[in-house]
C-alpha cells in the first residue's frame, strides 16, 4: 500500500467515526441535529477523499468524468428536491424510495465490477465470489422491492394483501432459481447468470412484498432498510473498501433491530408478516369477549369538551388515522387550549402508530407538540390509572383489550392501557373494525364516550367549545 | 480466502456490533429520523460507484455508471437534507405562543397557522 492509498484509507476510517458518533448523538432529541451534521461532515470527507484519490490516479477518462458528474448532479438534484417538498406524512414513500435507490446502486456496484473484472487477466473468470452474488441478490430484492412498498404506501398500488393463486409456487421457484443458478456462479464465472440472479432477485422483491398488508409496513420498510446496509457492505467487501462496509454493517444493524422492534410491537414474526397480512389467514378464531352486545355511548362536542375541559390529566393517543386526516395540527391546538388551563396533557405513542418507526412523533413533531410530552408504550401504561380522560383518536387495534385474552386475533399483542383511565372518548368515524378485523372492547367498555365524527373537524369543534363553554 | 477477505469481513462483523450497540439507545420517538440517516450513511455507496464507474470504457459501463451515480447522490443528498428537515422540528418547548384566538362560537376552527412549521423547514434544508 503506498502512503497516498494509506492517507485515503485513513480518511475513509475517520468518515466511519464521523458515521458512528453521528448515530450515537441520536440517543436524544436535544442532540440528534448535531449527530445528523457529524454524519454529513464525515459523507462529505469520504466523498471529497474518493474525489481526490480518482484525480491522483488520474485513471479517469474525460467521457468518465462526465458521466459521473452528471449522473450525481441529476441525482442531487433529484434527492434535493424531493427532501425539500416531501409531506411528513409521506415521509415513509420517501425512506422506502432511499432504500430502493441504495439498494439499486450497491447492486450496479458489483455488477459492474464483475462485468469489468470478468474479461482481465487474473480477474474473477473461473469463479464468482460470494460477496459479489449476495450484493446483487439483496440488493436487487431491495430496489424492487422498496418501490413496491413506496407505491403501497403512496396508494399508487393496493395497500391491501395482494395473494393470489400459485403465488407461493412462484416465490419457491424464484428462491430456487436465484440459489441454484448463484451455487452454479461460484463455479464457473458467467455473466449471463448473473443476468438471471438480478432478474430473479427483482421478480422476488415484487412478490415478497405485494402480499403485505398496509398495517404491516413499519416491518417491511425496516427490513428494507436493514437489506439495503447488508448490500451497501457487500459492495464494500466486492471492491475492498472499509467505508461502504461500516457504513453498510451500521445500517444493517439499524434496520434490524428496528424489524424486530416494530415485529414486537406487533406480536408477530416476520416470517408470518412475510407470508401473509392480516385477515388472510383462517386459522385465528375469533372468542366473543364478555359483552358481546353491549350498548355504545355516544357523545357530541359540548360534553367531550367539558370532559376534557375539567380534567385534571388527559392523555391523547393518536392513530394512523389522524395522519390519514391530517388533524395533527388540530389535535395540537386542542391540547395548547387545555395546557392554558392548566391540564396535564401528554401523548400515548404505540410502536406502530405510523407506517414506520417513529411515524406519528414526526408528525406530531411537526405540529410543535414539544417531544417531552410523546410517551413511549413501557412509559405511559402505569400513568393510564391516574388519567382522568384518555382522548383516542384513530387508534384502533393497539387499544383493544382483547389482546390481553388468549385466542383472538391480537392476542399477545402489546396495547396502550387505555382502558384503565377513568373515562374515554374515542373519536371515529364509525364502528369499523381495525386491521385485525375484529370489535374493539374498548368501544363498548361503559366509561367509554364515542364521538362519531371525521378526526379534524371532531378536533376542531371540541377546541372550539372548550374555549366557549369554559372561557 | 483471502487476506484482504478476512480483514472486510472482520470490519463488518466488528462494525455490525458497534452498530447494535450504538443504535439500541436510539428512543422510539426518533426512529424514523434514525431510520432516515442511516438511509442517507448508506449514501456512502456514491463512493464506491465513482470508484467503479472511472474505468467505464464502454457504452455499458458508461450507463450503469451514471445509473449508480444518479441513485447514490439522490441518497446521499436527499437522505441527510430530509433527516435534518425533521430534525429540526424536535423542540422540547412549544414554540412561541401564537397570538390568542378569539372565542369563536363552537363550529368547525380552523387551526391556527398550519402551515408555519412547514414553510420555517423547508427553508432550512442544508444544501450537501
Amino acid at each position: 500500500m503506498t502512503s497516498f492509498a494509506a492517507v485515503i484509507q485513513l480518511v475513509y476510517v475517520l468518515a466511519a467515526a464521523c458515521f458512528v458518533i453521528g448515530l450515537h448523538l441520536m440517543n436524544s432529541p436535544a442532540t440528534a441535529r448535531r449527530g445528523n451534521q457529524v454524519s454529513t461532515a464525515g459523507m462529505v470527507v469520504a466523498v471529497a477523499a474518493t474525489l481526490v484519490l480518482l484525480i491522483h490516479d488520474g485513471t479517469v477518462t474525460a467521457a468518465g468524468w462526465i458521466v459521473l458528474i452528471c449522473g450525481a448532479l441529476a441525482g442531487s438534484a433529484v434527492g434535493l428536491y424531493s427532501a425539500r417538498t416531501v409531506q411528513m406524512t409521506a415521509m415513509p414513500q420517501l425512506v422506502s424510495m432511499f432504500n430502493a435507490v441504495g439498494g439499486g446502486a450497491a447492486a450496479l456496484v458489483g455488477i459492474y465490477d464483475y462485468i469489468h473484472t470478468e474479461p482481465l487477466p487474473g480477474g474473477v473468470l473461473g469463479t464468482t465470489t460470494v460477496a459479489t452474488l449476495l450484493d446483487a441478490i439483496i440488493g436487487a430484492v431491495t430496489l424492487s422491492g422498496s418501490i413496491v412498498a413506496a407505491g403501497k404506501l403512496q396508494g399508487v398500488i393496493t395497500g391491501q394483501p395482494v395473494v393470489f393463486r400459485g403465488s407461493r409456487l412462484i416465490n419457491v421457484a424464484l428462491g430456487v432459481i436465484i440459489i441454484g443458478t448463484a451455487a452454479f456462479m461460484l463455479g464457473t464465472a458467467s455473466l449471463p447468470a448473473l443476468l438471471v440472479v438480478v432478474l430473479a432477485s427483482l421478480a422476488f422483491g415484487v412478490m415478497m412484498v405485494l402480499p403485505i398488508g398496509g398495517a404491516d409496513m413499519p416491518v417491511v420498510i425496516s427490513l428494507l432498510n436493514a437489506f439495503t446496509g447488508t448490500a451497501v457492505a457487500m459492495a464494500g467487501i466486492v471492491i475492498d473498501n472499509w467505508a461502504l462496509i461500516v457504513a453498510g454493517a451500521l445500517v444493517g444493524a439499524s434496520g434490524g433491530i428496528l424489524t424486530k422492534l416494530m415485529a414486537d410491537a406487533m406480536n408477530r414474526s416476520l416470517a408470518n408478516i412475510i407470508v401473509g397480512g392480516f385477515g388472510t389467514g383462517d386459522s385465528v378464531v375469533a372468542v366473543a369477549g364478555p359483552g358481546g352486545d353491549a350498548q355504545v355511548k355516544s357523545i357530541q362536542a359540548d360534553d367531550a369538551a367539558i370532559q376534557l375541559a375539567y380534567a385534571s390529566k388527559v392523555i391523547i393517543v393518536p392513530g394512523y388515522g389522524l395522519a390519514a386526516a391530517q388533524a395533527q395540527h388540530a389535535v395540537a391546538e386542542l391540547a395548547s387550549v387545555l395546557e392554558d388551563r392548566g391540564v396535564e396533557v401528554s401523548y400515548a405513542i404505540h410502536p406502530v402508530a405510523g407506517r414506520m418507526p417513529g411515524h406519528m412523533n414526526v408528525l406530531l413533531a411537526e405540529a410543535n407538540v414539544p417531544y417531552p410530552q410523546l410517551k413511549e408504550m413501557e412509559e405511559i401504561n402505569p400513568e393510564f390509572a391516574r388519567t382522568d380522560v384518555s382522548l383516542v383518536i384513530g387508534a384502533n387495534d393497539v387499544t383493544n383489550p382483547a389482546a390481553r385474552r388468549a385466542g383472538t386475533a391480537i392476542s399477545g399483542m402489546p396495547i396502550l392501557d387505555v382502558d384503565q383511565s377513568r373515562s374515554v372518548i374515542v373519536i371515529k368515524r364509525s364502528m369499523g373494525t381495525g386491521y385485525a378485523g375484529i370489535d374493539n372492547e374498548l368501544y363498548t367498555d361503559p366509561k367509554t364516550s364515542m364521538y362519531f365524527a371525521d378526526a379534524k373537524s371532531a378536533l376542531g369543534a371540541l377546541t372550539a367549545a372548550v374555549k366557549t363553554l369554559v372561557a | 480466502m483471502s487476506t484482504a477477505l478476512v480483514t472486510d469481513l472482520t470490519i463488518f462483523v466488528l462494525a455490525l456490533l458497534v452498530g447494535v450497540e450504538v443504535i439500541g439507545k436510539v428512543p422510539a420517538t426518533l426512529h424514523t429520523p434514525l431510520m432516515s440517516a442511516a438511509n442517507s450513511i448508506h449514501g456512502i455507496v456514491l463512493a464506491g460507484a465513482l470508484l467503479i464507474g472511472v474505468t467505464a470504457d464502454n457504452a455499458v459501463g458508461y450507463i450503469l455508471a451514471f445509473v449508480a451515480a444518479f441513485f447514490a447522490a439522490a441518497n446521499v443528498v436527499g437522505g441527510y437534507v430530509v433527516t435534518g428537515r425533521m430534525l429540526k422540528m424536535f423542540r422540547r418547548k412549544a414554540p412561541a405562543a401564537p397570538p390568542p384566538a378569539p372565542a369563536v362560537p363552537a363550529g368547525p376552527a380552523v387551526p391556527a397557522g398550519p402551515a408555519a412549521g412547514e414553510t420555517s423547514a423547508a427553508a432550512n434544508g442544508r444544501p450537501a
